[in-house]
C-alpha cells in the first residue's frame, strides 16, 4: 500500500518537474517535427532509430571510443611521445614487457614488478569491497525496511556520502586518520599513543575498503531496499503466525526473493571496484609502499604523471584491465538473461 | 515526553525489547555519526588557523592563544598560566623566550619580570574562527566567475546528456533494427572504462579539435554518459508498445511519439538522471584540471587545487573551499534528498 | 535537432576564438607554495600600469598541474605564454630563446648566467628565462629540544653520523618519536648521497648504475629508518614518486633534526612561531664532502606563444633588479641575481630566526659541491630522483631487502633511458 502511494507521488513529481524543463523546449521541438516527418517518410523507422542514435554515438564514438581504439593502437608503440604519429611500433613488446616475470606467484621477480603488485592489490580489493558492501548495505537495508520512526531521514543519513565527489571523500578521510585527526584525538582521550593509520600497510589497506564503502553504500543500499520493499508483505504475516524464527525467515524469504537485486549490486560493485582510484589516490597515494597501489593509478602514473610518461605501457595495461571488465559484464549479461529465464518480476 | 520517547522507539509488533531492535537503534545511531561525523570535522577544521591545524592533539573547535596587550610592548603578548616558584599559578603575558626559560609579566605590572620554565606554562587559549580562510580566496580569486563556469558547465552538460541519452535509448527500446544488440554491448562494454584509463588518447583528441582551455572539452566528453543510456532504456522497456502503436494510428510522427509520450513518461527516470548527472559534473575535478588551465575558465573543483604547492600545501585554504564546494550538494540533498532516494528505487535500477 | 547540433558546434566556435590570444595578451601559469603568487600580482598590476598595451593574466594553478599537465600540453604544442616550472631541464626545447628579445642580454648572462644551463638545450648559449628562487637543501633543529635535553648542537662540520647521534640522545630524553626527519624526494636524498660520494653522471653523459656512494648512504638511511632514528612515516606515505614532506612534524616539536630546505623558512616563521626556537644547520657532512642540493623554481618562456615581444618585455621586468629584490625580499626567497645577492637582501620579517636561517642558507650555496651544481642541470636528474624514491620507499615499507632496491633502481632508470631512445 505505502509502496503505491510513493510510487504515485513521486511520478507527479517527476512529470511537474519534467513539465518546466520542457517548456522552453516545445517550441523548439514542433519546430523541428516539420524536416523529420520527411526524414520519417524517406527512410522508414530505420532511419528513425538512426536519427535518435546518432547524437548519442557520434559523442560517444569520439570521446569515449575513439580513444579506446587510440590507446589499443598506443600499447603497440613505444617512446615518450604524445601524438600517435611520432611513436615508433613496437609490436607486442609492451605486452611482453608486462609479462615479463621469472616466477609467475612472486610479482617481485617481474620486470613491471609494480604493475603485479597492483593487480594483486586490486583482487584483494574486490573481494573485500564486494563482500563487505553487500554485507554493509543488506544490513542496512533490512535495517531501514524495518518500521521506523523518521525512516526518510534515516535512509537519507546514508545515502549523504554518495553525493560528495572522490576527492572531498579522499579528503575528508585523510584529515580524521592522519596524525593529528579526529580518530587519533579520540583515542588519545582514552591513553592511547597517536597512530599514523595510513602509514600502516593493513590500517591503510582497511582503510581504503572502509571508505569507499563509506561513500557508496548508501546507493547499494537504496537498490537493495527497493528489492525488500517489494517482497509481499503476507509472506512475513504468514511466517509470523506459523512463529518461524527471524533468521530462518531472512534465509528463506528475503534472501531468495531479494537474489535479482543483488546480483546487480555485486556487479556493480564488482566494476567500481576494479576501477577504484580518485578517492584512494587523495587518501593514500598508494602508500605505504607499494600496499595501497591499485591498477587505475599504476595506468595514470606510468601514462600520465610520471616524469618520463610511458604511455604505452600504460595503455598496454589498460588494455588488460578492459578484457577484466568486458569478462565480468558478459558474466553481468549471463546472470541476467538466466535471471529473466526465470521470469522474474520484471 | 516519556510519549514521544516511546514513539520513537516504537518496537517491533510492540511486544518488549527483541534482539534486532537493539541491534537497529545501535546502528542507526553509529551510522548518523560514522556518516556526518567525517563532514562535521571537516568544516569544524576548516575554520582553524594554518598553525592550529598542524597541532596535535586537536582541538574540536578552533583555538587560539589569547592575547593581551601591555603597557611599553608594542605588540600584543601571549597569555599564559603559568605554576610560578611557590607552586602558585598565575596569569602571565610572555615577554620573550630564551630557550627554555621564558620571561614574563603580569599584565597589571609590566615593569617586573618573572622567569618560569617553558614546561611550567600552558597557553590561555580562546576560540576564535579563522574566517580568512574564507574570506582571502574569495577576494584574491576569481570565486564568482569559477561558480558561473561551474554552473554553466553542469547545467549545459546535463541537458545535453538528458537529450542524447533519453534519444539513444528511445530507439534501443522501442525499435527493431540491425545492429541494435551490438550498439547495446558497446554501451555496456564502455560502462566499464575509467576515464583515468584513456585519458591520454582523450587528450589528444580533445586538443586536436581545439577544445583544450574550453569549457566544451569539459563538457562534451562526459555527456554521453553509458549509465544514463542504461537507466533510460531500462525504463522506457516498461513503458508498453501498444501506447506507441495508438499514436501511430492517430498519424504521430514518431518524433512527437518521442518526446509528447515516451518523455513524459519517463520523467522519474529523467529526474535521477538529471541530479546524478549534475552531482557528477559538479564533483568532476581531474579532467577540467587537464583541459582548463586558464583562470577564467576555472570551474570551482579546479580552482580549489590551487592551494597545492611543490613544496607546501595550504590546507587551511584547501579545507575552506572544499566546504565551499560541498554546500550546493548539500543543499540539493536537503531539498531532493526524499525525491533522489525514492527515484533510485523507483528507476529501472531495481 | 541537427540545427540545435549546428548552433553548437557555432557557439563552439565562437568560444575558441574569443579564448584565442590577442596581440598583446601574455599569460603567466604560476603555482604557489606561500604568498608568493600575490607578490606576483603586486608586481604584474605595476607593470601593467606602466604598459596599457600589454595585458598580462596569472593563471594560479597547482603544482601538479605544472608537474604532470604542462608537459603533455607542451607536447601538443598548448600552453602559456610563461610558465614556472621545476623540471627546467627535462623540458627544455619547448622553451624560447630570449637572447635576441630582451633588451640587455649581457645584463642577463651576468646575473642569471650561474643558472642559465639549467634551462636551455645542451650546447646551446639560449636565454630561457631565470630562477624566480634559488632553494637549497640543508638541516632544521629543534633547539629548545636539545636544550631541555642538554645536548649540545653538533657543530659546522659535524656529520650525519654526529646528527644522528645527538638527535637520537634528545628524542630519547624529551620522548619524541623521530629524532630525525627527511623529506620524500629524491632531489633530498641527493644531497647526503653526493656527500658520502656519489656520482650520478655516466661517462656517456647518461645515467651510471648506483655507485659505492649512493649505496653507503641509502644503507645507512634504511638502517636508521629500521631503529628508529630516522621517521619512517614520511617516506612510506605515498606510492611512486609523490613527493611528501615531513614538515609537520618538525612544526609540532616531533622531530629534533629535520632535512629539508631552505623554502621551509616562511613555512615555519608562520607556523612555529614562538613556539620553540630552531636553527637551520646546514647540510651534515659525509665522507666526501658537507654539500647541500641547489634546486628551485625557473620562470621561462614558452616558444609556442604567439607575442613573444610581449614576453620578452615582461620577462625584463620581472628580472629586473628591483623587482626581483622586492620579489625576495617579500617571499623570503633566495633569490638567484648575483646583483641582488651582492648588493644583500632586507628580508621582509620580523622573525629574527627566519632571518638568521636565511642568511645560513645563503652562505651555504658558496660551499657545493660540483655534481650538486651540475646535477640540477642534467637532463635525467628527475629520472634518477624517482626511481631513487619509489624504490627506497618501498625499501623503508619492508617491501624489498637493500639489493632489490639497488637493482630495481638502476632496472628503473634503465628502462627510462631505452624509453626515451625510442
Amino acid at each position: 500500500m505505502a509502496e503505491i502511494s510513493r510510487q504515485t507521488s513521486q511520478n507527479r513529481t517527476g512529470q511537474s518537474l519534467g513539465e518546466i524543463a520542457m517548456v522552453p523546449v516545445r517550441l523548439a521541438m514542433g519546430v523541428i517535427d516539420a524536416p523529420l516527418r520527411w526524414v520519417q517518410k524517406k527512410f522508414g523507422l530505420g532511419g528513425m532509430a538512426v536519427f535518435f542514435l546518432l547524437p548519442n554515438m557520434l559523442i560517444f564514438g569520439i570521446f569515449v571510443l575513439l580513444p579506446f581504439f587510440i590507446n589499443f593502437a598506443y600499447s603497440m608503440t613505444g617512446g615518450t611521445a604524445l601524438f600517435l604519429s611520432d611513436r615508433t611500433f613496437v609490436g607486442a613488446d609492451q605486452y611482453s614487457r608486462l609479462f615479463d616475470c621469472s616466477n609467475y606467484a612472486n610479482p617481485n621477480t617481474c620486470a613491471e614488478d609494480t604493475f603485479w603488485t597492483a593487480v594483486g592489490n586490486t583482487g584483494w580489493f574486490v573481494i573485500l569491497q564486494v563482500t563487505l558492501m553487500i554485507a554493509v548495505s543488506l544490513i542496512t537495508a533490512l535495517i531501514l525496511n524495518r518500521d521506523l520512526m523518521a525512516r526518510s531521514f534515516w535512509r537519507a543519513v546514508f545515502f549523504f556520502p554518495v553525493l560528495l565527489s572522490p576527492v572531498v571523500v579522499g579528503l575528508i578521510w585523510k584529515w580524521i586518520l592522519q596524525r593529528q585527526g579526529l580518530l587519533n584525538f579520540g583515542l588519545f582521550g582514552f591513553g592511547f599513543d597517536p597512530h599514523v593509520w595510513l602509514n600502516d600497510r593493513n590500517w591503510a589497506f582497511a582503510a581504503t575498503v572502509g571508505v569507499s564503502i563509506w561513500a557508496h553504500m548508501g546507493f547499494y543500499t537504496l537498490i537493495i531496499l527497493a528489492g525488500l520493499q517489494a517482497i509481499p508483505k503476507d509472506l512475513y504475516e504468514a511466517a509470523e503466525m506459523d512463529g518461524t524464527r527471524a533468521m530462518r525467515v531472512f534465509s528463506r524469504i528475503t534472501l531468495p526473493l531479494l537474489m535479482p537485486n543483488l546480483l546487480v549490486v555485486i556487479v556493480l560493485v564488482l566494476i567500481r571496484a576494479v576501477q577504484i582510484f580518485d578517492e584512494v589516490y587523495v587518501l593514500t597515494g598508494g602508500g605505504p609502499g607499494t600496499s595501497t597501489l591499485f591498477v587505475t593509478q599504476y595506468i595514470y602514473e606510468t601514462g600520465f604523471a610520471a616524469q618520463l610518461r610511458n604511455p604505452g605501457l600504460a595503455a598496454a595495461a589498460s588494455i588488460l584491465m578492459g578484457l577484466v571488465l568486458v569478462v565480468l559484464t558478459l558474466v553481468q549479461l549471463g546472470l541476467s538473461r538466466s535471471r529473466d529465464k526465470k521470469g522474474a518480476r520484471k | 515526553m516519556s510519549r514521544a520517547i516511546e514513539f520513537v522507539f516504537r518496537r517491533r509488533g510492540g511486544k518488549g525489547w527483541h534482539w534486532t531492535d537493539i541491534v537497529t537503534w545501535v546502528w542507526l545511531i553509529v551510522g548518523l555519526f560514522v556518516m556526518f561525523g567525517p563532514a562535521v570535522w571537516l568544516t569544524a577544521s576548516s575554520f582553524k588557523s594554518p598553525a592550529a591545524l598542524a597541532e596535535f592533539p586537536p582541538t574540536i573547535l578552533p583555538y587560539v592563544t589569547q592575547k593581551v596587550t601591555v603597557e611599553g610592548y608594542d605588540k600584543p603578548l601571549d597569555l599564559y598560566t603559568a605554576t610560578l616558584e611557590d607552586g602558585s599559578t598565575a596569569t602571565l603575558a610572555e615577554v620573550r623566550r630564551i630557550g627554555t626559560v621564558s620571561q614574563m609579566v603580569y599584565p597589571e605590572k609590566p615593569a617586573e619580570i618573572v622567569k618560569v620554565n617553558i614546561a611550567k606554562r600552558t597557553p590561555v587559549r580562546q576560540m576564535s574562527f579563522a574566517t580568512e580562510n574564507y574570506t582571502e580566496p574569495f577576494t584574491h580569486f576569481d570565486f564568482v566567475r569559477y561558480l558561473w563556469n561551474s554552473v554553466f558547465v553542469t547545467v549545459t552538460a546535463t541537458l545535453i546528456t538528458l537529450v542524447v541519452n533519453s534519444m539513444a535509448a528511445f530507439a534501443l527500446s522501442k525499435y527493431e533494427f540491425r545492429g541494435r544488440t551490438f550498439a547495446m554491448l558497446l554501451i555496456l562494454a564502455t560502462l566499464m572504462v575509467p576515464l583515468s584509463v584513456i585519458m591520454v588518447p582523450l587528450y589528444s583528441i580533445v586538443s586536436a579539435l581545439g577544445l583544450f582551455n574550453n569549457l566544451w572539452g569539459v563538457i562534451l566528453p562526459t555527456v554521453a554518459t553509458p549509465t544514463g543510456v542504461f537507466i533510460l532504456r531500462q525504463y522506457m522497456l516498461t513503458i508498453p508498445d501498444e501506447l506507441l502503436d495508438a499514436a501511430r494510428m492517430d498519424k504521430a510522427s514518431e518524433w512527437q511519439i518521442y518526446w509528447r509520450i515516451i518523455l513524459p513518461l519517463t520523467a522519474p527516470a529523467l529526474a535521477v538522471l538529471a541530479i546524478f548527472s549534475v552531482v557528477w559534473r559538479w564533483n568532476d575535478f581531474l579532467w577540467p584540471l587537464i583541459v582548463l588551465s586558464r583562470k577564467e575558465l576555472y570551474t570551482l573543483q579546479v580552482g580549489l587545487s590551487i592551494y597545492s604547492g611543490e613544496l607546501n600545501v595550504q590546507w587551511h585554504f584547501i579545507l575552506a573551499m572544499t566546504v565551499v564546494t560541498m554546500i550546493p550538494v548539500v543543499l540539493v540533498f536537503l531539498f531532493l534528498q526524499r525525491f533522489i532516494t525514492t527515484g533510485i528505487a523507483g528507476t529501472g535500477l531495481k | 535537432m541537427t540545427r540545435t547540433r549546428t548552433m553548437l558546434a557555432a557557439f563552439a566556435v565562437g568560444l575558441l576564438t574569443s579564448t584565442a590570444a590577442l596581440a598583446g595578451d601574455v599569460r603567466i601559469m604560476w603555482y604557489s607554495d606561500g604568498i608568493e603568487g600575490e607578490v606576483l600580482k603586486d608586481l604584474i598590476d605595476r607593470f601593467m600600469k606602466d604598459n596599457p598595451d600589454i595585458k598580462v593574466t596569472i593563471d594560479n594553478v597547482s603544482y601538479s598541474v605544472v608537474r604532470e599537465q604542462l608537459p603533455v600540453q607542451l607536447e601538443a604544442g598548448d600552453g602559456p605564454d610563461i610558465a614556472r616550472v621545476t623540471n627546467l631541464k627535462a623540458l627544455s626545447k619547448h622553451w624560447l630563446d630570449l637572447r635576441p628579445l630582451v633588451a640587455d642580454a649581457a645584463y642577463w648572462d651576468k646575473n642569471f648566467g650561474d643558472q642559465a644551463d639549467w634551462m636551455r638545450p645542451d650546447g646551446t648559449d639560449q636565454i630561457s628565462g631565470f630562477m624566480t628562487q634559488i632553494t637549497l637543501t640543508g638541516g632544521f633543529a629543534n633547539k629548545t629540544l636539545f636544550e631541555q635535553a642538554g645536548v649540545a648542537l653538533p657543530g659546522k662540520d659535524a656529520t650525519w653520523d654526529d646528527w644522528a647521534k645527538a638527535a637520537k640522545q634528545v628524542a630519547e630524553s624529551q620522548q619524541i618519536p623521530f629524532p630525525m626527519a627527511l623529506d620524500r624526494s629524491g632531489h633530498r636524498i641527493t644531497a647526503p648521497d653526493i656527500a658520502f660520494g656519489a656520482n650520478y653522471i655516466g661517462a656517456d653523459g647518461k645515467p651510471a648504475p648506483l655507485d659505492e656512494g649512493s649505496k653507503a648512504f641509502i644503507s645507512k638511511f634504511i638502517g636508521w629508518i629500521e631503529d628508529g632514528t630516522m621517521s619512517k612515516d614520511v617516506w612510506v606515505s605515498a606510492a611512486g614518486s609523490t613527493y611528501r614532506a615531513g614538515a609537520d612534524d618538525f612544526i609540532n616539536g616531533q622531530v629534533a633534526f629535520y632535512y629539508s630546505g631552505s623554502w621551509q623558512v616562511p613555512n615555519f616563521s608562520t607556523k612555529i612561531g614562538s613556539n620553540f626556537d630552531w636553527v637551520a644547520t646546514g647540510s651534515p657532512c659525509g665522507p666526501a664532502n658537507c654539500t647541500g642540493m641547489p634546486g628551485g623554481a625557473g620562470l621561462v618562456a614558452i616558444k609556442y606563444t604567439k607575442n613573444p615581444k610581449d614576453v620578452a618585455k615582461v620577462m625584463d621586468y620581472l628580472a629586473s633588479e628591483p623587482v626581483v629584490k622586492e620579489f625576495s625580499e617579500r617571499t623570503l626567497f633566495l633569490p638567484a641575481h648575483k646583483g641582488v645577492i651582492e648588493k644583500g637582501l632586507d628580508f621582509k620579517t620580523d622573525d629574527a630566526q627566519a632571518k638568521t636561517a636565511l642568511g645560513i642558507f645563503v652562505t651555504a650555496t658558496t660551499s657545493l659541491a660540483d655534481l650538486a651544481r651540475k646535477l640540477p642541470g642534467w637532463p635525467w636528474s628527475d629520472t634518477i630522483y624517482g626511481a631513487l624514491v619509489t624504490r627506497v620507499s618501498q625499501a623503508a615499507a619492508g617491501e624489498m631487502t637493500l639489493d632489490e632496491a639497488y637493482s630495481r633502481i638502476d632496472a628503473d632508470i634503465a628502462a627510462k633511458v631505452k624509453d626515451s631512445a625510442l
